[in-house]
């Protein structure tokens, strides 16, 4: 019986206090937990910036590599020993700006990894300047007059890059994270967990537009597979279908009760709904700040299982062994064309 | 001129040239194949072009092969005895590589007025334009025509039937060498097994090809090679890349582990990503990444996981993978990076040789980042190169890049399987389970200096690695005396290497006051000069370098007890100004090249005497 504790190393957390990673790291030992995973079968790989430094703190085998090619490491640390539960930790920066082309060929190959995103759309560990997840016209160091570009929703990437599994959770909510990341854990493939983290330093209220005591019940969703999408500070609002679009309903009002509502399904292959959910109350710009914004959705928002690569290559060659002989080199350049001189 | 009947020579040059899509590169293979099963030393050179598919019958499609075979044989030959020219561009771009005297043998039914045109010729003479009517032996033969008549009732269509003529061709050639047409044919039986027309097809126009040169009694040298014997045992004929492969093969079954080859194809490295990708059976994973970083990174997640890990690539994909090899210089993880390497700066000549990627792979990395440099001297060396990497990078947990070429990685030659016995035992330096509970990632074995590996998996061994500066107990440090003493073993560690590989050799003669030097890939042509030379009586010795990080111990003692050095290398001196900056005050002379081409042994004889 392995506790939260068998999960930490004896190094000290050097986040910043106050750092939503630190709620991060503790939402991952209690999945771990929770999951009872042998910390001996368990590595957890990074890249580069504040969030890659978790590794060091993790109770098992663990490397902190080099800017955004930690998903690299993992993806040879996985297809390798598809026997280990490898956890990759990065942030908005080292994943999808520096490590972009490594987070796609991630998810299209689907390959088992527990890919957590700590998104606090900053650059912290370089001190302050834009990401590719701050939204247009912020202003950083690097970016004075504000940004001159859009920024990714990492759903909408992982989606779009044939990722089957994505949820998205608050730093500073502790049980749903962990919730996410024991399904990540549990789905079968490229598993991705946008953790929405808040930079106490160089951009404090990261999220608070959504995540604010006073509005979090009004802009964001918790979804769950079998339940009907319910949400407001008053569990009076809904969502419902209006021809291709999502539109948000009052329960009582216009004749709709929950039935009217559409129910989460997690499962479900087809991506558009998962997609449309993924993107409420976000615009090209970054999140919907007008009043009658759609809620963002937290949780579980698409798991569906495919084949996985790590298991696929293994199959392969065992598929191949069956087949072929030769097991030895030797016996494979014999069973080629050979001469013998005497 | 006039022509003897049959030569007896103890080795003998051809250059089968023509279209790229004439498929001189299998009839070369298959020619190269039935020479060495009848006992002949051999030696290959394929040169073909850079584009994917440049227009038929022009001066940029051509591509060739060279096959040198017989006795001490060290190169594919500086010229050849024989020439075939499928089209008149071939024999445009490649007329420069025939002995006076020699032998051309071109398809007369491609000398027509439209292809001379396309080769640049003026007039509808392209011998006297070319200055050799009176020089060579010009030997026309109908291939197209005597190709379609051979298969006029195969039933296979114009286009499937002209693209035999390689075959045809190949029937002549193994006449005019007096070479069994029955092995060729053997050959092809194995590569055509699953597809019995085009087998019969095959058979049909290679003996028709051979017959047509038994019965038209061209009036043209015939060449009988007599082999010498060599070492018995059983061979097989390996390209380079395909030998590099297999020694990292040899490498991982002899430390009893898996291989895994993470890799991102680049001209002309990934052949050794295609040798490996086929050894499922033999439980090998390789993953094409997506890019060259990801290529290397695959690999040290795999290291880091317990397996041989190895990336392979040439010059512009080691640019990329620089930070990696760092990463993997500080983690103490074992990697074998093959460079095949190829003409650059940049994108540079792609398919062409070059040995100018040295002090990038020394030197090419942020940091003091000390690694083990090794470097292949002959296709079949490219089999014992990449298990003595292998065998380095498991037993010292370091980085090793291993050097070869786009001369030897294409080239091919007879190889004497290996016998596992007979290979060097491989005992990786990994932690044991006594070291639980006092287990320090960076303690280091007094003697070498190695840190010992802890493989996830191992119960109580937990730790964790990375780019960041680490004390012995593998936590991050910053600390000025820290950062000193590792730097100090990480280089200590690859110095003392030293201890574990062969002394320099030096052949030739023992009062010669002129030592002749190289590396890698250049050996056999080296090794021709300096022969040919002692052969008309000067004195000369010859040390040829595998290890160039560390170099061997005894390197100064060797270098400095000659009065001349000539260091030959197809760079601007790269080997040279090393072994300066290593052995203080020491004088080498250079001679280098930079042509895309492998030297001429002429050129390096003339630079020898020149000294």
């Amino acid at each position: 019986m392995f506790t939260q504790n068998d999960y930490k190393s004896d190094q000290p957390l050097r986040y910043c206090p106050g750092c939503g990673d630190h709620a991060i790291f503790a939402s991952m030992t209690k999945a771990m937990a929770e999951l009872q995973l042998d910390p001996a079968k368990t590595a957890v790989i990074s890249g580069i910036g504040c969030s890659s430094r978790t590794p060091y703190y993790f109770g098992a085998y663990g490397m902190q590599t080099i800017h955004g090619r930690g998903l690299a490491v993992s993806t040879g640390l996985k297809t390798a020993r598809p026997d280990l539960s490898v956890w990759n930790c990065s942030g908005d920066g080292d994943c999808l700006a520096i490590g972009g082309n490594h987070f796609i060929h991630a998810m299209r190959r689907n390959i088992d990894l527990n890919i957590i995103v700590f998104n606090n759309q900053i650059y912290g560990l370089t001190k302050g300047q834009y990401s590719p997840t701050s939204e247009r016209g912020t202003v950083t160091k690097s970016s004075p007059f504000g940004t001159c570009e859009d920024p990714f929703c990492p759903a909408e990437l992982c989606l779009g890059a044939r990722g089957n599994f994505f949820a998205r959770a608050l730093d500073c909510d502790i049980p749903n994270s962990v919730k996410a990341m024991v399904a990540a854990a549990k789905h079968k493939g490229a598993s991705v967990v946008e953790m929405l983290a808040n930079c106490v330093v160089w951009k404090d209220g990261t999220h608070k537009i959504i995540t604010d005591s006073a509005v979090r019940a009004d802009k964001t969703i918790l979804l769950e597979d079998g339940k009907p999408m319910i949400y407001g500070k008053n569990r009076d609002k809904g969502l419902v279908l209006d021809g291709w679009n999502i539109k948000s309903v009052t329960i009582g009002e216009n004749g709709i009760t929950e039935d009217d509502l559409l129910v989460h399904d997690s499962h479900n292959g087809d991506l558009a709904l998962h997609l449309k959910l993924a993107m409420m109350g976000y615009n090209p710009y970054g999140y919907a700040a007008n009043e009658d914004q759609l809620p963002v959705a937290l949780g579980v928002i698409r798991d569906v299982e495919t084949p996985t690569y790590d298991e696929s290559v293994n199959a392969q060659i065992e598929e191949v062994k069956a087949k072929k002989k030769p097991r030895t080199l030797r016996e494979l350049l014999l069973a080629g064309d050979t001469w013998e001189v005497k | 001129m006039e022509n003897p009947k049959i030569v007896q020579a103890s080795d003998i040059v051809i250059r089968i040239s023509g279209d790229s899509g004439d498929g001189n590169q299998l009839s070369g293979s298959i020619l190269s194949s039935v020479t060495a099963i009848c006992g002949n030393e051999i030696s290959t050179f394929p040169d073909y072009p850079a584009d994917m598919r440049p227009p038929k019958g022009s001066l940029s499609g051509v591509s060739s092969y060279q096959l040198h075979f017989g006795n001490k044989v060290y190169t594919p030959g500086d010229k050849c005895d024989v020439l075939v020219a499928m089209n008149p561009a071939a024999l445009k771009t490649n007329v420069k590589f025939l002995k006076k005297g020699g032998v051309l043998i071109y398809d007369e039914d491609t000398f027509v007025a439209a292809e001379l045109k396309k080769a640049q010729f003026a007039t509808d003479d392209p011998f006297t334009e070319l200055g050799i009517a009176d020089t060579v032996q010009i030997v026309p033969v109908p291939v197209s025509e005597c190709t379609k008549a051979s298969l006029a009732d195969s039933g296979m269509d114009a286009k499937s039937v002209l693209r035999c003529r390689n075959i045809f061709t190949l029937g002549v050639i193994l006449w005019l060498f007096n070479l069994p047409v029955e092995k060729a044919i053997d050959y092809l039986k194995a590569k055509f097994a699953k597809k019995p027309e085009i087998l019969a097809a095959n058979i049909k126009v290679i003996t028709d090809g051979f017959n047509f040169g038994a019965n038209t009694h061209a009036n043209v040298s015939t060449y009988r090679v007599e082999s010498e014997k060599a070492e018995p045992g059983i061979y097989c004929d390996v390209k380079g890349n395909a030998a590099t492969a297999y020694g990292l093969v040899a490498a991982a079954e002899k430390a009893g582990l898996r291989l895994f080859l993470g890799s991102y194809p680049i001209t002309p490295a990934t052949d050794v990503l295609h040798e490996l990708a086929k050894l499922k059976n033999l439980g090998v994973i390789t993953v094409q990444a997506e890019d060259e970083i990801a290529g290397i990174c695959t690999a040290i997640g795999a290291s880091f996981g317990g397996f041989l890990g190895a990336t392979s690539t040439s010059g512009p994909g080691i640019a990329l993978k620089s930070e990696a090899m760092g990463l993997a210089v500080i983690a103490e993880l074992p990697l074998v990076v093959i460079d095949v390497m190829r003409g650059g700066p940049s994108t540079g000549l792609p398919t062409k040789t070059e040995q100018t990627d040295l002090l990038q792979c020394l030197y090419g990395r942020n940091g003091e980042s000390p690694l083990v440099v090794l470097a292949a001297s002959t296709p079949v060396d490219c089999f014992n190169s990449a298990f003595m990497a292998g065998k380095i990078a498991l037993e010292h947990n370091t980085p090793v890049v291993l050097l070869t070429d786009a001369f030897i990685g294409n080239g091919s030659s007879s190889m004497l399987v290996p016998d596992p016995d007979k290979l060097p035992e491989i005992k990786p330096a990994v932690a044991t389970p006594d070291m639980v509970g006092s287990y320090k990632p960076y303690a280091r074995n007094p003697e070498n200096y190695v840190r010992y590996k802890a493989v996830p998996g191992m119960e109580g061994l937990m730790h964790r690695l990375g780019g960041l500066e680490k004390n012995e107990a593998g936590v991050i440090s910053t600390a000025a005396d820290t950062h000193q003493e590792q730097t100090d073993n990480r280089q200590k560690k690859i110095d003392l290497i030293a201890n574990y590989i062969p002394e320099l050799e030096v052949k030739g003669n023992k009062d010669a006051e002129t030592l002749v030097i190289g590396w890698g890939g250049t050996y056999g042509h080296i090794s021709a000069a300096v022969e040919n030379l002692r052969a008309q009586g000067m004195k000369l010795a010859q040390a040829h370098f595998t290890y160039i990080n560390p170099l061997p111990k005894n390197t100064e003692e060797v270098l400095r007890s000659y009065k001349n050095i000539l260091c030959c290398e197809l760079n601007n001196g790269q080997f040279a100004g090393y072994l300066r900056s290593k052995i203080e005050g020491i004088s080498i002379k250079q001679f280098n090249e930079v042509k895309g081409q492998p030297f001429q042994i002429a050129d390096i004889e003339a630079a020898i005497k020149g000294l």
